[in-house]
């Protein structure tokens, strides 16, 4: 079988771009409002829309998603709402791909949840706080039900560990580009292009993408020089915080998928290599 | 068979190790590392140094030194008669870790953790605090240590102990209130996080229980088990045989792992956690989080916690800041499964009548945490008769919670206070022996005040 998301990754790269990622976390304002503007990123660009499972404990996010994720954790959100925004993406024509700390998935039914992402299009999960030490539960009910799984590797993450980490991958590998949490950084800075080599001498045939800081089409650019996909969350939710609505996802979008191409967005400085 | 502990520094031999957790940090089902990636590194090499420095007998002369003349230890064990007599007049020890400098057991895993800093060459320590008991024991060894020390703690709880807020700053600490979520110890330890993982190449964490990713539990138990392999040997050197029951409150669970863990192969001793009650379990507002709760993962492991069908946290509630967490430790969830230890809710009022009780009949002022244990033994004693040992870890003292307490009592504001009747009488707590007289009137009369 096949994984969607190396699927999607390898179409933006046969095109000679980086694929777009956003994140947008399901249920602000509103579940409503969070999948119109997903579908909002699909049409201007994006291509992988990060589902964003809502949680109360959101220990690698900065402020500005804590601040989203908090209003639609008191909103009472759960992943049948995550499920329905997996199957607008997939509607939209992007990938859908869950992002969620691992409690609501464990909470939901690991076995449950696999089959019922897979009816809804979804292409699997973004993990950050489970290791595949931790995931063999995880691993078995993806396995039998084709769905990726993608692991984080960090600048601190030893070459061992970049093996084993890139070898329980499939869809691509995560590459969290600065130590620390989410959030949108004025600069993106060498460790990630650091890393994203390392990680690619780990598991060559892994598609790469870099995440946390990257908020503009300047600094996708810049990624996109190096990592085969570049992740957006918290400039996403911003636009969503300062309620500008799916007008600001869909200009943010169109900044970065310019950057994805290699042209340096507008809103970003003019210095930047391409 | 005595225990190691107080044994002269040169004769040190390590107690055995429970057989758990495993290699990988699991008791059971229970435990692991349910972290982001970027933090393995440090909790690798936290583990590896640890592993090392507890062998070491550089370390553990310098650690026996510390615990001697700077905590004061062994800590003393007091029977408490008048008290017991509230308690089906069964006889009752408790193990003195108030009388701890810092006022708790906290100081003990501190120590350790402060030396481990110094070994793997980092100069700043970052901690998270519910009662303030810990990020207290925290900065006082940084201060000790010539390390830099950040206490995260939530800001609801920076209201309730502002003494402790002044303890720490006093010690040279930065106290950052944290105002996120339900502005409590669980909050306070999200944050913590968040500056570990973006400081961990100068910043080592002081976990300040037995809950967290590997090898936090597995490596505070070590720091506190202290308590317990003192008080195994304080109470057969003083009563010729072991007690029938070891209580401890438990909200991390830390002190309770400290004492229960010298007692888990003696199968005829009892070990009884004491869990935060609040309002009552089947109110929803409390932090019984074994008794109420179901198993899942938080704050990097898995465990018991209080959660809703959506895996999302619920925001537990306590009178004691520090009890008032929705996880616990996975070793105590590991106990429980396996019947090797049970947990008994403890409600506000409860805990709030044995904290009255230990006042007027013994002249101690424990913290309203270890009140919750107290209350235990008033139940278990009564359950289990006058031939009865009980030990209860006394974690901490009171003076933090004076506030509270006066609060509860409706002391505040009193010139005078007229202690009631009733107290110096052998009448059943049932009987409402604390709870007559103006001054340890209910919880509403400080409204009014």
């Amino acid at each position: 079988m096949s994984s969607q998301l190396a699927e999607r990754i390898g179409t933006a790269k046969a095109e000679g771009r980086a694929a777009l990622i956003a994140y947008v976390p399901v249920g602000y304002p509103d579940v409503e409002g969070s999948i119109a503007a997903m579908v909002a990123a699909v049409e201007a660009g994006a291509d992988v829309v990060e589902v964003g499972v809502p949680y109360s404990d959101p220990g690698m996010d900065g402020p500005v998603i804590q601040q989203a994720v908090d209003v639609a954790v008191r909103a009472g959100v759960g992943m049948t709402d995550v499920l329905r925004a997996v199957e607008a993406v997939a509607a939209a024509g992007a990938v859908p791909v869950v992002m969620s700390y691992w409690n609501p998935i464990e909470r939901y039914g690991v076995p449950r949840f696999a089959t019922d992402l897979a009816a809804a299009g979804g292409a699997g999960a973004i993990t950050p706080d489970l290791i595949p030490d931790e995931a063999a539960a995880w691993l078995g009910a993806a396995e039998g039900a084709d769905l990726d799984r993608v692991f984080l590797v960090a600048p601190s993450s030893t070459e061992a560990r970049l093996r084993s980490t890139t070898a329980a991958c499939r869809g691509f590998v995560y590459a969290a580009s600065t130590m620390g949490v989410t959030g949108t950084r004025a600069t993106v800075g060498d460790a990630a292009e650091k890393l994203v080599a390392r990680t690619r001498e780990a598991r060559p045939d892994l598609a790469v993408c870099v995440g946390l800081g990257v908020s503009n089409g300047h600094q996708a650019a810049e990624v996109a020089a190096f990592a085969d996909g570049v992740i957006v969350g918290s400039a996403y939710v911003r636009e969503l915080l300062e309620g500008r609505g799916t007008d600001g996802v869909r200009r943010l979008t169109e900044d970065l998928a310019r950057g994805v191409k290699g042209h340096n967005g507008h809103l970003g400085r003019s210095e930047g290599k391409a | 068979m005595t225990t190691s502990s107080l044994q002269p520094p040169g004769e040190r031999v390590l107690p055995a190790r429970p057989g758990w957790p495993d290699a990988t940090g699991h008791f059971g089902v229970f435990g692991g590392r349910f972290v982001p990636e970027a933090l393995i590194a440090a909790l690798d090499e936290l583990t590896e140094a640890y592993e090392a420095m507890r062998v070491d007998p550089a370390f553990l002369t310098e650690f026996d030194a510390l615990q001697r003349d700077y905590t004061g230890r062994p800590s003393p064990i007091t029977e408490v008669p008048r008290f017991a007599g509230h308690a089906g007049g069964a006889r009752i020890l408790l193990k003195r870790e108030d009388l701890n400098h810092t006022g708790s057991h906290k100081i003990n895993n501190v120590l350790g953790q402060a030396l481990l800093t110094k070994r793997i060459g980092k100069t700043r320590v970052i901690a998270e605090t519910g009662a303030g008991q810990h990020g207290v024991a925290t900065a006082t060894a940084a201060a000790l240590m010539g390390l830099s020390c950040t206490v995260y703690m939530g800001e609801e709880d920076t209201r309730r102990q502002a003494l402790n807020v002044a303890r720490m700053r006093l010690l040279g600490a930065e106290v950052i209130p944290v105002t996120t979520g339900s502005r409590t110890l669980k909050d306070a330890i999200n944050e913590a996080f968040r500056d570990w993982v973006t400081n961990v190449e100068t910043t080592n964490y002081v976990f300040g229980t037995v809950a967290g990713p590997h090898p936090f539990p597995a490596m505070v138990r070590d720091f506190q088990r202290v308590i317990g392999d003192e008080a195994r040997a304080q109470v057969l050197e003083r009563e010729g045989r072991l007690p029938d029951a070891v209580l401890a409150c438990v909200g991390g669970g830390s002190n309770a792992i400290g004492i229960f863990t010298a007692f888990v192969p003696d199968d005829g001793v009892r070990l009884v956690g004491l869990e935060a009650g609040g309002d009552g379990v089947d109110t929803g507002r409390h932090a019984a989080t074994i008794t109420g709760g179901s198993p899942g993962v938080l704050h990097g492991a898995r465990s018991y916690l209080l959660q809703d069908d959506n895996g999302q946290t619920i925001e537990s509630h306590s009178i004691s800041a520090g009890l008032d967490y929705p996880g616990v430790g996975p070793e105590h969830s590991y106990l429980h499964d396996i019947g090797r230890a049970e947990y008994r809710p403890v409600t506000d009022a409860e805990a709030m009548e044995a904290f009255a009780l230990l006042c007027r009949t013994e002249g101690i002022i424990p913290a309203i945490e270890s009140a919750h244990a107290l209350a235990g033994a008033m139940v278990l004693g009564q359950e289990l008769g006058p031939e009865a040992l009980l030990l209860v870890n006394l974690s901490g003292r009171g003076d933090k919670d004076v506030e509270t307490a006066s609060r509860w009592f409706g002391l505040g504001d009193r010139e005078e206070v007229d202690p009631g009747p009733g107290l110096d009488t052998d009448q059943q707590p049932t009987e409402g022996a604390v709870t007559q007289g103006d001054a340890v009137a209910g919880p509403d009369a400080g409204e009014s005040a």
